[in-house]
This record gives C-alpha cells, structure tokens and sequence, in this order.
C-alpha cells in the first residue's frame, strides 16, 4: 500500500515531462511516413496529398508510444554526418561481403571454416543493437544469430580468432564506433 | 545511355542472385546456407530493383525506397531463420571448428 502511495506522485510527474517528448514522437513520425508516401506515390496531386496526410496522421497517433520505445536519439548535424559516413562504411561492406561469399561459392574446394564465436558490444539501446546486428549481418561472412545483454552469437564461415575480445575488434568495431556517436 | 545502364546494373543484380542460390546447393549446413542466401540475395535484389528503376527514370525514387526497405529487413529475417534453427536444436556440419554456443548459454542463464 505504502510502496503505490510513493510510486503514484512519480508516475504522474512523469506524464508531464514526457508531454513534449510525446509530440516530438509524433512529428518525426508522420514527417517520416509522409516523405515514404510521397516518395512511392511521387504526385503531388491534392487527393494523393490529403489521402497520405490523414493516413500518416492516423497511423503517427496509434503508433507514437512505440517509436518512443525505439528510442531514436534527436536529430544534429553531427549524428547526421556519421550516419552518412556509417551508411558509405554499410555499403562498402555490402559490396565486399558479395564478392568474398560469391567467391566462396564457386571455388571448387569450397574454402570454409565455418564456425559460432561470440563478441561483445558497449552500446545500450535496443535500436543500436539491432543496427549493429543487421550491419553485421550484411556484412562479409558474418552473421547474428542472437543478442543477449551486451553480447552477440556470430556465425562467422571463416573463422579468423575464436577469442571473443580480437573478434570484437575483428568484426563489431568498424560499425560501432560510428553507431556510438550516433547514440550517445 | 540510361536503358544501358539499367541493363548492365539489372544483370549484375541477377548475377549475384544465381550465384546466391547455387550457394544454397553447395553450402554444408543451414548456417553456411543462410550466409549465401542472406547476402547474394541482398545485393542482388537490390541492383536488380534499382536497375529497372534506371532503365525507367520515372521508377527510380519509388524503386530506390523499395531496395532499401529489402536492404533493412533481409538480415532481420535470415537473424529470425538461424536464431530459430539454434533453437531447435540444429547441428552445425563436421567442417566447424569452433562452437561458442555454449558459453553463450551458460551466460544468458546467468543474467
């Protein structure tokens, strides 16, 4: 009884600090949604507008509480510029890990050494995480197989280091020095 | 000039994606499998959608969010496929040479 007395003024200050932050939520969010609109549409017809204004406003209003849970970080000029570099870095990746796995693919000797290592990580937010995961995953010859806490399962095809700490660095580093400056 | 590029991009694009399935053939296990499906088929995809989308310049935004969309959620599902064979059980092949798994296991029931 004691402990919901105590908790019960807390909650409700906590409503009122996160009025703003609600509709800070929300305007990302329909800004978002509109632009994707627009983009696939690619009209600037008044019935095409109206219709994306009112569903991106609907769909900003139900799904605000979520995006809060995402936990994006707000938007500088700086977190923008080591997005973009961070994005270069993804696509540099991307390209290398095709060419290193179609290779794999058509020697005849099949040149693997497939193996589960595991490596650590410092970021906090679930969303760095799951970007660091995907990053990861898109890149040469490896891939997430599960995150618990602050470590990542990795099925690497060929393994260089089964030493978690040399792997961390091996594989997670390029990515996430760029994705904690982003979240920070 | 454009419908050459596009033509060029586009079978590049289909290029990766054949590769990335004969992958799936010749790869020992589900993991190594999945390694070739999750990234011939990314880039592959993703050349073969903006490659139509040069060819018609008018596509070319509405083709580029689509290959990004596949660029965000391919890993996301070849993560759901292997974290779910891990699960059930599935062996790794006899060509592994390290398996952490355990460890890994062994940590999370300490949390």
């Amino acid at each position: 009884m004691n402990e919901k007395h105590g908790s019960s003024p807390r909650a409700s200050r906590k409503t009122t600090t996160e009025q703003p932050h609600e509709r800070r939520a929300f305007l990302n969010l329909f800004a978002i949604l509109f632009v994707v609109w627009v983009l696939l549409t690619e009209s600037f017809n008044w019935q095409e507008l109206t219709t994306g204004f009112i569903v991106s406003l609907g769909l900003s209003i139900f799904l605000r509480k979520s995006y809060i849970k995402l936990d994006i970080p707000p938007f500088t000029i700086k977190r923008l510029w080591y997005f973009i570099v961070y994005l270069v870095v993804l696509l540099v990746e991307i390209i290398k890990a095709n060419f290193d796995v179609a290779y794999r693919i058509i020697h005849p000797k099949l040149p693997i050494k497939p193996g589960i290592v595991v490596i650590k990580t410092e970021l906090k937010q679930d969303f760095a995480k799951m970007m660091l995961a995907n990053s990861i995953t898109l890149t040469p010859g490896t891939f997430t197989l599960d995150i618990i806490g602050d470590r990542l399962l990795i099925h690497w095809i060929y393994v260089r280091t089964e030493d978690t700490e040399r792997a961390t660095e091996m594989i997670g580093n390029k990515f996430e020095k760029y994705l904690k400056v982003i979240f920070s | 000039m454009l419908p050459l590029i596009g033509k060029i991009v586009t079978s590049s694009g289909v290029v990766f994606l054949l590769l990335g399935s004969l992958g799936v053939f010749r790869m020992p296990d589900v993991y190594n499998r999945l390694q070739a499906g999750t990234k011939c088929t990314t880039l592959g995809a993703f050349l073969t959608i903006v490659g139509v989308g040069i060819m018609e310049p008018a596509w070319f935004w509405k083709t580029l969010v689509i290959a990004v969309f596949i660029l965000i959620t391919n890993p996301i599902s070849s993560h759901a496929i292997g974290r779910a064979s891990k699960k059930s059980g599935v062996e790794l092949c006899d060509r592994s040479v390290v398996d952490k798994s355990r460890d890994f296991e062994e940590y999370e029931s300490n949390l």
